[in-house]
């Protein structure tokens, strides 16, 4: 019984740290809520309304998310398509981030849909082969797949199941392929969604490049969070590494710094032709237009030219604090075209509830608890023995069968 | 392309959205994309003909509320706070919510001109609501209305977001919630009566019928009394065109009926939506590409290596 408590949390003793306490909290704050919404409706926990049907839950949990979830697909078609294959010490840590991105994503959509228990039947009668929604919805689910499967060869070489994992990687190619169409088809849809309401978005945002924009961004968001997720995670899971395993990460980080430059160039000149096609120069001198501003100068140009920037000066640390500030400046944009400039007419306009907020917040952390309980598991920073710790679960349970 | 809706408009759109596409994903996705819809043009053509409708003439209207009142009874809603006799309700703007499928507001035009108008669902001849309901629960009926399959809908909402008059309502209250809106008494017209709105009309600022003689209707009452009636019917080209239709006499926004491109909603995501094929057809050819040369690159580069052993 010890052992198997050992096994699944660590030493009982060792968890009441500040972190675990304070996300602790959060956590069981956020599913008190969920079962608030659950039994009493979407009304009592959000300040969604009539006129504004999509609030936080959508435009933070599914907009954010899936954009955000985007360094798997990215740093795959790196190593694996375009045969970069010194990125590929970062593949593990990236493809477990997407892949709990993406299962956040779902949770999230799952709370924010009035029957969620039906959604089984959008693939038993696929009527709406018209809506935007349909593709995102039936291409989140084939990609969800897709990670896990990119991802269950580190789970087979925790097992020891040596000849499974070898048929695996014979499969990456094809599921990194896959991986890469479905990801280009959802992360544009997911502005197209926004091409049925042109009276109520404002018009800055509104465009017909906007499948165009969010695909472009969703690679930007993939390298920014690639480089912001493996900066954390090499120094906060340090020792799952192993001693043998030698890499540059400043190296890795600056050659991805350099892609989301160049990415973020062709980024911001597209959003110059969108505004020029929608000739609404004049919007910029408006409240909403200062916004736009501040998205499109502050968190387009400015990312771009830290990025050359830090390249230039061989300076890893200012991309990793650019790539930062460009997660952030996604994050704006998502905002932007789902919340803040969504029916921008209406008064007063949406804000989420702290319930709202509180519930994301708790997703959020729960997937951070997840990553981590993975991370310290399971064969992801590294393949070989870890220099803390073991990444097969006969090792460890003899390892922790002896603390016990 | 043709369309019995055809309009100025339509031309000029038509060439700027096939040229969105040829930058978007190159020649072949627009061809493909026009075939898609010019066939789904011909499968709508003889729905349109039998198509029913409302013209409203918001110049009759006396704001008692019995459309209200008959919408109420026939759809078995609870009763509201205030009875419908009661005309203070009409001091305060409304919107139509799931426990109130029409609601009847009352527009200060000036100190002496008041004029009353009856809100719902517009039944739109190509509706929004439809094309992005992810399970299709929002369908046209051949008879023009827009109804709804409760057994199908999830609750995602994306109907209110692409609705451009906000008609369907979320239940927010329920645990099981649904969308409620207009039926279009889709259930009486079967058994060949008019809506009950229609029926309860004391002064026949209701009328039903084909939509296309409505049209006619509408259009000779604007000619018999020019200086009543704004030259104009809301609703015969708005959004690709509605069953309930308005004529007033003053500019329709100052009804609360806003100005509304004459494009099809639909159209607004089909063009998106035809790139699908052509991403799934040509992105693994290109990556696949893409693979081989690094992959060749790669091995030539350990090959060489080997050699300079």
């Amino acid at each position: 019984m010890k052992k198997l408590v050992y096994l699944l949390i660590g030493n009982p003793k060792k968890m009441f740290t500040p972190f675990n306490i304070i996300s602790g909290l959060i956590i069981v704050l956020g599913l008190g809520l969920i079962v608030v919404r659950l039994l009493k409706g979407l009304g009592t926990v959000t300040n969604l309304s009539q006129t504004t049907p999509w609030g936080l839950w959508i435009g933070f949990d599914v907009m954010s998310g899936v954009a955000l979830a985007a360094g798997g697909y990215s740093i795959v078609a790196t190593v694996h398509l375009f045969g970069l294959k010194k990125y590929e010490p970062l593949v593990r840590p990236a493809i477990l981030t997407g892949f709990l991105g993406y299962i956040f994503v779902v949770v999230g959509l799952v709370l924010d849909l009035g029957q969620p228990w039906r959604m089984p039947l959008i693939m038993i009668f696929p009527r709406g082969v018209t809506s935007v929604l349909f593709e995102v919805g039936m291409c989140v689910a084939a990609y969800l797949t897709v990670q896990a499967l990119e991802f269950v060869p580190a789970f087979w070489e925790w097992l020891g199941w040596e000849k499974l994992r070898q048929f695996w990687s014979k499969l990456a190619i094809w599921l990194a392929i896959l991986g890469v169409v479905l990801s280009t088809l959802h992360q544009s849809s997911l502005g197209s969604l926004f091409l049925i309401a042109p009276t109520k978005l404002h018009p800055l945002w509104y465009s017909t490049y906007l499948p165009l924009y969010f695909f472009l961004s969703s690679t930007i968001a993939g390298l920014s969070m690639v480089i912001v997720e493996s900066s954390l995670s090499h120094r906060l899971f340090a020792y799952r590494l192993s001693p043998s395993t030698h890499f540059d990460l400043d190296d890795l980080t600056l050659g991805l710094g350099k892609g989301a430059a160049a990415l973020l160039y062709i980024y911001f000149f597209l959003k110059l032709i969108g505004l020029a096609d929608g000739n609404n120069w004049g919007l910029l001198n408006t409240p909403y237009g200062f916004l736009y501003l501040t998205e499109l100068i502050g968190f387009v140009a400015l990312p771009c030219a830290l990025y050359v920037f830090g390249v230039r000066t061989r300076n890893a640390k200012v991309v990793r604090i650019t790539g930062l500030w460009t997660v952030f400046g996604i994050l704006l944009n998502r905002f932007n075209v789902s919340m803040i400039a969504m029916n921008w007419r209406e008064s007063p306009h949406y804000t989420p509830s702290w319930m709202e907020v509180t519930v994301s917040l708790a997703l959020v952390t729960m997937g951070v608890w997840l990553f981590r309980w993975i991370v310290n598991r399971l064969p992801v920073m590294s393949e070989d023995k870890p220099a803390v710790g073991t990444n097969s679960l006969k090792d460890l349970w003899e390892l922790e069968a002896e603390k016990a | 392309m043709t369309r019995s809706t055809d309009n100025e408009e339509s031309a000029p759109s038509i060439c700027r959205r096939s040229f969105l596409k040829l930058v978007g994903a190159g020649g072949a996705v627009a061809l493909l994309g026009g075939n898609v819809a010019q066939a789904t043009e011909i499968a709508r053509a003889p729905r349109k003909e039998a198509a029913m409708g409302v013209l409203v003439d918001t110049t009759i209207c006396i704001g008692c509320r019995s459309c209200e009142a008959a919408c109420n009874e026939v759809n078995g809603l609870p009763k509201p706070d205030r009875p419908f006799d009661d005309d203070s309700v009409l001091d305060q703007p409304r919107d139509t919510s799931p426990t109130a499928f029409t609601v009847v507001n009352r527009y200060d035009i000036s100190k002496d001109v008041q004029i009353t108008r009856k809100q719902q669902c517009m039944h739109c001849v190509e509706p929004a609501c439809s094309s992005a309901c992810i399970i299709r629960a929002m369908e046209k009926q051949t008879n023009g209305a827009v109804t709804y399959r409760d057994d199908l809908c999830l609750g995602c909402r994306y109907c209110m977001l692409a609705c451009p008059f906000n008609a369907p309502k979320f239940e927010y209250s329920k645990a099981a919630p649904l969308i409620k809106k207009c039926t279009f008494c889709f259930e009486r017209q079967k058994e060949g009566k008019e809506p009950a709105c229609v029926e309860a009309c004391p002064v026949e600022a209701l009328k039903f019928g084909k939509r296309s003689e409505l049209l006619k209707e509408a259009k000779r009452r604007i000619h018999a009394d020019p200086k009543v009636y704004v030259h104009d019917v809301y609703g015969e080209h708005e959004v690709g065109g509605t069953s309930w239709l308005y004529i007033a006499g003053v500019p329709f926004e100052k009804l609360g009926l806003t100005e509304l491109s004459n494009k099809v909603y639909p159209e607004l995501t089909s063009g998106a939506m035809s790139t699908v094929p052509a991403v799934m057809l040509m992105w693994p050819a290109l990556l696949m590409g893409f693979h081989y040369f690094s992959h060749d690159k790669d091995e030539a580069h350990k090959e060489r290596s080997q050699h300079d052993k």
